[in-house]
């Protein structure tokens, strides 16, 4: 690596190095040593008692309930967008593209804003769905409704540049040796996109899991019902349950190591080029 | 029209289609439509508490974007250069801020900068305030957005040809020279979009903000958090008002931040 940085004199490596490697021991490291440090302040005991309590139990439920929805709805959506994008040209293709990021420049409270405008007491279809007796905002599908909205981009994002690369000729080539749509999807496509598609889930998974503002907008904060994991720490933290807090915080946390780990032995491993 | 030899058209564009508008479309125009009159929009975003608000958002995310700007060029620099012990998990560390759930960065670091947490028990005695105060929402929205610089960054360092600087150093210039009048140059268009995807994260943030900021009325209140405390009272007309104006604030910044990177993707390829 000496080629790399022939130019630079030893004492601005040495001063770029300090810089970076003491920002981010100040502004990761040590955030995240101080997460474990209150998760298991009282002990391993009280950890337990909060992870196994029936309120963060069935928080941990909706945080899986959300992801288990909002990925796949995710990944379908996604993976047609980018089909769609990349093998055919059509008249508004560029209007489409820029429509698919949009969520990602909406704030998350504005997000869950829009449901509640949507399907709240005052909202376009509240009335009706008053009147039918059904229950979408401070209930389970207004959550799910939320994280989907936050999460929508994440898959799209990913494979429509990995599709864009890999071109169409084996697609192609499958096609006029008599494969059908699906064939040509599971035998063709699928395998060549295969660390497009995982990147975007796991990246998908760690925003529906870790959503806070929007799924806060619309979920009521009914303990043991509306509640996810981050919906739940607040609640502790707001109760003065610093501990507690942390020990919801901690799962979570871990959640987010994995993910790092994960994307950054894709980005070795499958040869993607990195993107949030 | 060209390629159509490949099946799944029909269907690929009505799932598309079909996706979009259930979950994106339908709800942006249900806030379009929640449209008032000239005289109710002056006079919710004239309202003193929403003027205040939009003041420390844009002065807290926009102090937040300088800090990230002069920071994340360094660490994307040092990443992409140097080999150190380490460089790797710094670099897979640098993910962090956008994998940790918004809450877990609130609490930890309210907990961190407060004036007996790990952190704010050294600062206390020089008498800076940092939880509870405007510069505790500019330490989470640098957190939050350092990424976002250090990311967009990094891919035009790694692509950076060295010829530029050999030349440079053979005619004569000292290395800062070169890293001033040829390098930075080069690198200006990404730290800028890097900062300006930082600084329009930094107006919509909530969850890492509100544990924080203290949220006092007039002083440290943000703008979401003013359209959570609209909707808590009902006033859905007036949320949605400051919510369309807020969102025509990010996606101008968006569009800039894209036109920057647009540019920068054709300087490269010509």
């Amino acid at each position: 690596m000496s080629s790399r940085n022939r130019h630079d004199p030893a004492w601005l490596k040495f001063l770029l190095v300090a810089i970076t490697v003491g920002f981010l021991s100040l502004a990761v490291l040590v955030p995240l040593a101080s997460v474990f440090a209150g998760a298991f302040a009282d002990g391993l005991g009280a950890w337990w008692a909060t992870i196994s309590h029936p309120d963060t139990v069935s928080a941990l439920k909706m945080t899986l309930l959300c992801a288990a929805v909002a990925v796949p709805v995710n990944a379908v959506g996604g993976f047609a967008a980018a089909w769609l994008l990349t093998r055919f040209s059509f008249k508004g293709r560029t209007l489409l593209l820029s429509l698919l990021d949009l969520p990602i420049s909406v704030s998350p409270v504005i997000a869950g804003m829009l449901f509640v405008l949507l399907f709240g007491a005052q909202g376009w279809f509240g009335p009706w769905l008053l009147e039918h007796d059904i229950r979408l905002i401070f209930s389970p599908p207004g959550l799910v409704l939320a994280t989907c909205f936050v999460t929508f981009p994440f898959v799209a994002r990913e494979l429509i540049p990995v599709m864009e690369e890999l071109g169409v000729s084996s697609e192609e080539a499958a096609s006029m040796l008599g494969a059908s749509g699906w064939q040509i999807l599971r035998r063709v496509t699928l395998p060549a996109a295969k660390w497009g598609l995982l990147y975007g889930l796991i990246l998908c998974n760690a925003r529906a899991m870790g959503e806070f503002g929007a799924v806060s907008v619309v979920s009521g904060h009914i303990s043991g019902e509306t509640n996810t994991l981050p919906l739940h720490a607040e609640i502790l933290y707001n109760e003065y349950d610093f501990t507690g807090a942390f020990a919801v915080a901690s799962l979570l946390t871990l959640l987010a190591g994995v993910t790092v780990g994960l994307k950054a032995w894709m980005e070795r491993k499958g040869g993607i080029s990195r993107r949030h | 029209m060209k390629r159509r030899t490949l099946p799944g058209f029909g269907l690929s564009m009505g799932l598309t289609m079909t996706w979009l508008s259930l979950l994106v479309l339908i709800p942006l125009i249900g806030l379009a439509l929640k449209a008032s009159s000239a005289e109710h929009i002056w006079h919710t975003l004239t309202d003193e508490r929403t003027l205040a608000a939009l003041r420390t958002s844009l002065t807290a995310s926009l102090a937040a974007a300088a800090v990230n700007a002069l920071f994340g060029p360094l660490i994307a620099w040092t990443l992409v250069r140097y080999e150190f012990p380490g460089r790797r998990l710094f670099d897979a560390l640098v993910d962090i801020p956008f994998a940790l759930p918004t809450a877990v960065a609130g609490i930890t670091l309210t907990t961190l900068y407060a004036p007996n947490g790990w952190i704010g028990r050294f600062l206390a005695p020089l008498g800076i305030q940092v939880s509870y105060s405007w510069l505790g929402i500019v330490v989470a929205l640098s957190f939050i957005g350092f990424p976002f610089v250090v990311r967009t960054v990094q891919p035009i360092m790694e692509e950076l040809p060295m010829d530029f600087e050999d030349a440079a150093a053979s005619l004569g210039a000292t290395r800062l020279q070169t890293l001033r009048l040829v390098v930075l140059p080069t690198l200006l268009p990404a730290i800028v979009a890097g900062a300006s995807m930082a600084f329009a994260r930094g107006l919509g943030e909530y969850g890492s903000v509100i544990f924080i900021a203290g949220n006092m009325p007039l002083k440290t209140e943000i703008l979401p958090l003013v359209i959570v405390g609209k909707l808590e009272q009902f006033k859905y007309a007036d949320a949605a008002v400051i919510a369309v104006a807020m969102l025509s604030l990010s996606f101008a910044l968006l569009f800039l931040a894209n036109r920057l990177q647009a540019r920068l993707s054709h300087r490269r390829s010509a």
